[in-house]
């Protein structure tokens, strides 16, 4: 199947790459562009360790094809901390403890930043539930809600 | 409370930096299995068999060799012959051979140029198969007529009669049954199953591997343990351990399940192959499910007396277990183990059948066998405390073991804290909290024995007087953290100047694997053996420089210092003057130490759980959850508390939700996440822990490993639960709505 040229802004930087047509973003992200901080724990959208923005939208990447990206602005876990200074949300999860294999924890990073941007001041319920497409298996989920709830005080009183 | 010996004067233990680790994480920039590559790397793809029994008849890989861009495949025909026992096991179940022995059993694999195009040629592989009955449910496995999965399975151990499937009997107890039962006012029996779970890791296994035809080869693996790929893919290929390097990546998770090989040696097997270029395999997460180790399905008896004052008088547990189609993977033994672990009961007897099924080959699972013995066994304690109307916390502490008691399972225990849990679960604000309509509490103590295993560690100061600390154990939830407090401890300098690295296989004498909650036990305890001799060779240099007896100089604070008045006056020398000066003074410093140790102290935990049951839907809602459990010594706090958060939702799950679904097929029917639903965040409440802390005497720092036991808990806790809340006693899991709300309409 030939290969299909596709341009993108991913973290700011505008890329290129060819894409087949069966290739995933997820696949494109780590293999044209050796980004590989987005996971594949499942392939099916049921894990959200691959999770990335896409045009302002949060989303499984393994869902999307790499060749309906061009054009698009792509956010992925390694533009979080562009500058060196971490996001709130990083210091956080590490002050808790709130990853152990840190497996899903990208995936958790970039859903809980997209929920923080739409919701400022989340209840536990909410960030539960906006997080249940997120799977970890260490954690028990205890500190990751700890931990976006302390993030989440930190920004508001930073605003 | 707590006997105490060991000081408590710490400046790092029981403190919370952040893991050395962590930037690494919460970037994107840390390397599991599948972030590496390699120049000329090919890609491979596995094909798997879709029948649950089948004959092999015949594998025609034309099709796909023809395609351009394929440059190997491999099948049994490409293995050694002649291998025995686990070793050919392990073979049988990294490619069929003559039959294909469960739905995803490996057949063939290919490595091609690109990931596409060895799915492609994985699909042109022809398999012809004859079908074979199979059977799948531990107990029809069990039968006389069941088909036979592999002929002659049974050891020494199994009775004349037995059916074809059984491979081994286990047998122990003590004291005498009927007396015990006669002095009982209540004698209870009844049966309980488990279905099985998988350890639902959320890295795929994933590995690099290259060999070339010299037989050397290197591989970049996730792995609980390097050297156990190392001698297993060795083994299989019929290849010298020594040659092949391994090279652990950051893991994924694992809880027990990456302790072994399900297609390591298919990389290494493919790039002998093909030239020797390197080969990269990572499974999907269907393959996982289907074909990775899952824990065993069990069928379990258990008879119980008590006597209204609550003393258990007697008990007999028997247990039929399967753990996949071949030998020893099922987790039988320990589980019989397990049953009693937490009572002085006088008279009991263990029987344990391990049965072959047509299923993927078992792998350990956090505490194997525990968390389904515990639920058969404290189901039975919670049925006689409500017939007699007793406390169930009360009737554990009447029951439990204490230091000297006599195991279930043979030695006496040592210092040990189920009590101080089963006191810190009474004693919490979560006990007291009054329930509503449709809720109900549970209570269920669980065990496990925690292991020592094979460890070497090496130590080396830095020529500024920092460390760094080779380990050989997978840092899979924070070890690295609590080795580099326990080494910054010893050495009396700050946590930040210590470096943890997982080292490969040529950089250090065999280790076992990250399991029985070890990593912290055995390779702390080594490290402070290692980080002692440093210290040592360091007064040695104090010493040399002062002119005066090794033997009277001692460490303190990161220095040596003058023992005593008799010693001499010299100011202090700091670990980093010695340093400094290391190369004129006699050369590197460094501490090594090898040893299999001894003295894991087993932990013990209580967990109390209160759910609310929707009577109109069957529906389990967990409300609140409590784990106290014993850690011995908390170095790193949080990420004890971690282990116990986790092995709670573990549990949670595989009581109310996990299991495997084989259709009549014999096919498994729910191999994605979204058919097999591991808890999320909004089916759990926060998770309250107590970290209880009686020093295990067998550790420099008091720890017992705290990694499995949390999981064993649950499955009975909730099951009581439901019952208090319901009235109706489950004694099947999972407890999903359907099964719920199908005993609450059987009692009307």
């Amino acid at each position: 199947m030939s290969k299909m040229h596709v341009t993108a802004t991913v973290n700011g930087d505008e890329v290129e790459f060819l894409a087949d047509p069966r290739e995933t973003l997820l696949d494109c992200l780590r293999d044209h562009l050796d980004l590989t901080g987005s996971k594949e724990g499942c392939g099916t959208g049921d894990c959200g360790a691959c999770s990335v923005m896409l045009n302002g939208r949060l989303v499984p990447s393994c869902l999307v094809l790499g060749v309906e990206t061009d054009g698009a602005t792509i956010e992925t876990i390694e533009g979080m901390a562009p500058e060196g200074a971490l996001h709130p949300l990083q210091r956080k999860f590490i002050e808790h403890a709130a990853l152990q294999c840190g497996f899903c924890t990208p995936g958790f990073l970039v859903a809980a930043k997209a929920l923080l941007e739409k919701n400022p001041d989340p209840s536990e319920s909410e960030i539960r539930y906006w997080l249940a497409g997120n799977l970890c298996r260490c954690t028990g989920y205890d500190k990751i809600v700890r931990a976006v709830q302390d993030a989440a005080a930190e920004m508001r009183g930073a605003a | 409370m707590a006997k105490d010996e060991i000081t408590k004067d710490f400046k790092w233990i029981g403190t919370t930096p952040d893991r050395p680790d962590g930037l690494d994480k919460v970037t994107g920039r840390a390397r599991y299995g599948a972030d590496f590559n390699l120049p000329n790397m090919l890609y491979a793809a596995v094909v798997r068999s879709p029948h649950a029994h089948a004959k092999i008849l015949k594998i025609d890989a034309s099709k796909a060799l023809a395609l351009k861009g394929v440059k190997a495949v491999v099948t049994r025909a490409d293995l050694p012959t002649g291998l025995t026992g686990e070793d050919l096991y392990l073979q049988e179940n990294t490619l069929a051979g003559e039959k294909a022995l469960y739905d995803g059993h490996a057949v063939a694999a290919v490595a091609a140029t690109s990931q596409l195009l060895a799915n492609d040629a994985a699909r042109l592989i022809e398999v012809e198969y004859e079908v074979l009955p199979h059977v799948t449910d531990v107990d029809k496995a069990m039968a006389k007529d069941a088909p036979v999965i592999l002929p002659d399975c049974a050891d020494h151990t199994v009775p004349e009669g037995m059916g074809p499937n059984v491979a081994r009997m286990i047998e122990f107890g003590r004291g005498d049954l009927e007396a015990g039962y006669a002095e009982a006012d209540v004698v209870h029996e009844q049966s309980y199953t488990t279905e099985a779970t998988h350890q639902g890791y959320i890295e795929p296994h994933a590995a690099v591997g290259q060999m070339g035809s010299d037989g050397k080869g290197e591989m970049w693996v996730c792995t609980q343990g390097q050297w156990f790929i190392r001698k297993m893919c060795s083994a299989v290929l019929g290849t010298d351990p020594a040659q092949l390097r391994v090279t652990p990546s950051e893991i994924g998770g694992g809880f027990g399940g990456k302790t072994t090989i399900f297609m390591e040696p298919l990389p290494l097997a493919l790039s002998r192959k093909a030239g020797g270029r390197p080969v990269k395999l990572v499974m999907s997460r269907s393959d996982v499910l289907r074909a990775t180790g899952p824990t065993a399905s069990a069928s379990m008896d258990v008879k119980m007396g008590m006597k209204k004052d609550g003393t258990i008088t007697a008990a007999e547990v028997t247990f039929r277990m399967q753990g996949g189609p071949f030998p020893g993977a099922s987790p039988v033994g320990e589980a019989l183990s397990c049953a009693f672990a937490c009572y002085d009961i006088p008279n009991l007897m263990h029987v344990g059948y391990e049965v072959l099924a047509n299923r993927p080959k078992c792998a350990a699972y956090r505490a194997p066998g525990s968390p389904m013995a515990a639920y058969a066994v404290e189901s039975m304690v919670d049925e006689l405390c409500r017939e007699l109307s007793l406390d169930p916390i009360d009737v554990r502490l009447k029951n439990g073991v204490k230091e000297g008691s006599r195991a279930s399972y043979g030695p006496k225990f040592k210092t040990i804290g189920l009590a101080e849990t089963l006191e810190a679960a009474k004693a919490h604000p979560n006990y007291a909290v009054k329930l509503g309509p449709n809720q109900g509490r549970g209570v269920a103590s669980g065990f496990w024995f925690n292991h020592g295993g094979e460890t070497s560690v090496s130590l080396a100061i830095s020529e500024d007087g920092t460390a760094q600390v080779s380990v050989g154990t997978p840092d899979i939830g924070g070890s690295r953290a609590s080795i580099a407090l326990m080494t910054a401890e010893t050495l009396g300098i700050p946590y930040e100047n210590v470096r943890v690295n997982i080292v490969e296989t040529g950089a250090l004498g065999v280790n076992e694997p990250t399991h029985g909650s070890r990593a912290t036990f055995a390779s702390g305890k080594a490290m402070w053996e290692a980080a002692n001799q440093a210290i040592k060779e360091m007064c040695k240099r104090a010493a040399q420089k002062w002119d005066i007896d090794p033997e009277a100089v001692t460490w303190k604070d990161g220095a040596a210092h003058p023992a005593g008045d008799n010693a001499g006056q010299f100011e202090p020398m700091s670990i980093k003057e010695i340093a400094a000066e290391m190369g004129k003074t006699g050369g590197p410093i460094s501490g090594h130490h090898e040893s299999t140790p001894s003295g894991a102290g087993p932990s013990f935990g209580t967990h109390v759980v209160d759910v609310e049951v929707d009577p109109e839907t069957g529906r389990v809602t967990v409300l609140r959850y409590l784990v106290t459990q014993d850690a011995g010594r908390a170095i790193h706090p949080q990420y004890v508390e971690g282990q116990y958060q986790g092995g709670a939702a573990q549990g949670i799950g595989w009581a109310l939700n996990e299991g495997y679904i084989y259709g009549e097929d014999g096919k498994l029917q729910n191999s994605v996440f979204l058919d097999y639903r591991v808890p999320v965040a909004s089916d759990l409440p926060m998770i309250d822990t107590v970290i209880v802390e009686v020093p295990n005497p067998g550790h420099p720092f008091g720890v017992r490993g705290v990694g499995e036991t949390g999981i064993t808990p649950p499955l009975p806790a909730i099951a009581n639960a439901i019952h208090a809340a319901t009235g109706a006693r489950l004694r099947a899991l999972p407890m999903n709505p359907p099964a719920v709300l199908a005993a609450i309409k059987a009692m009307a």
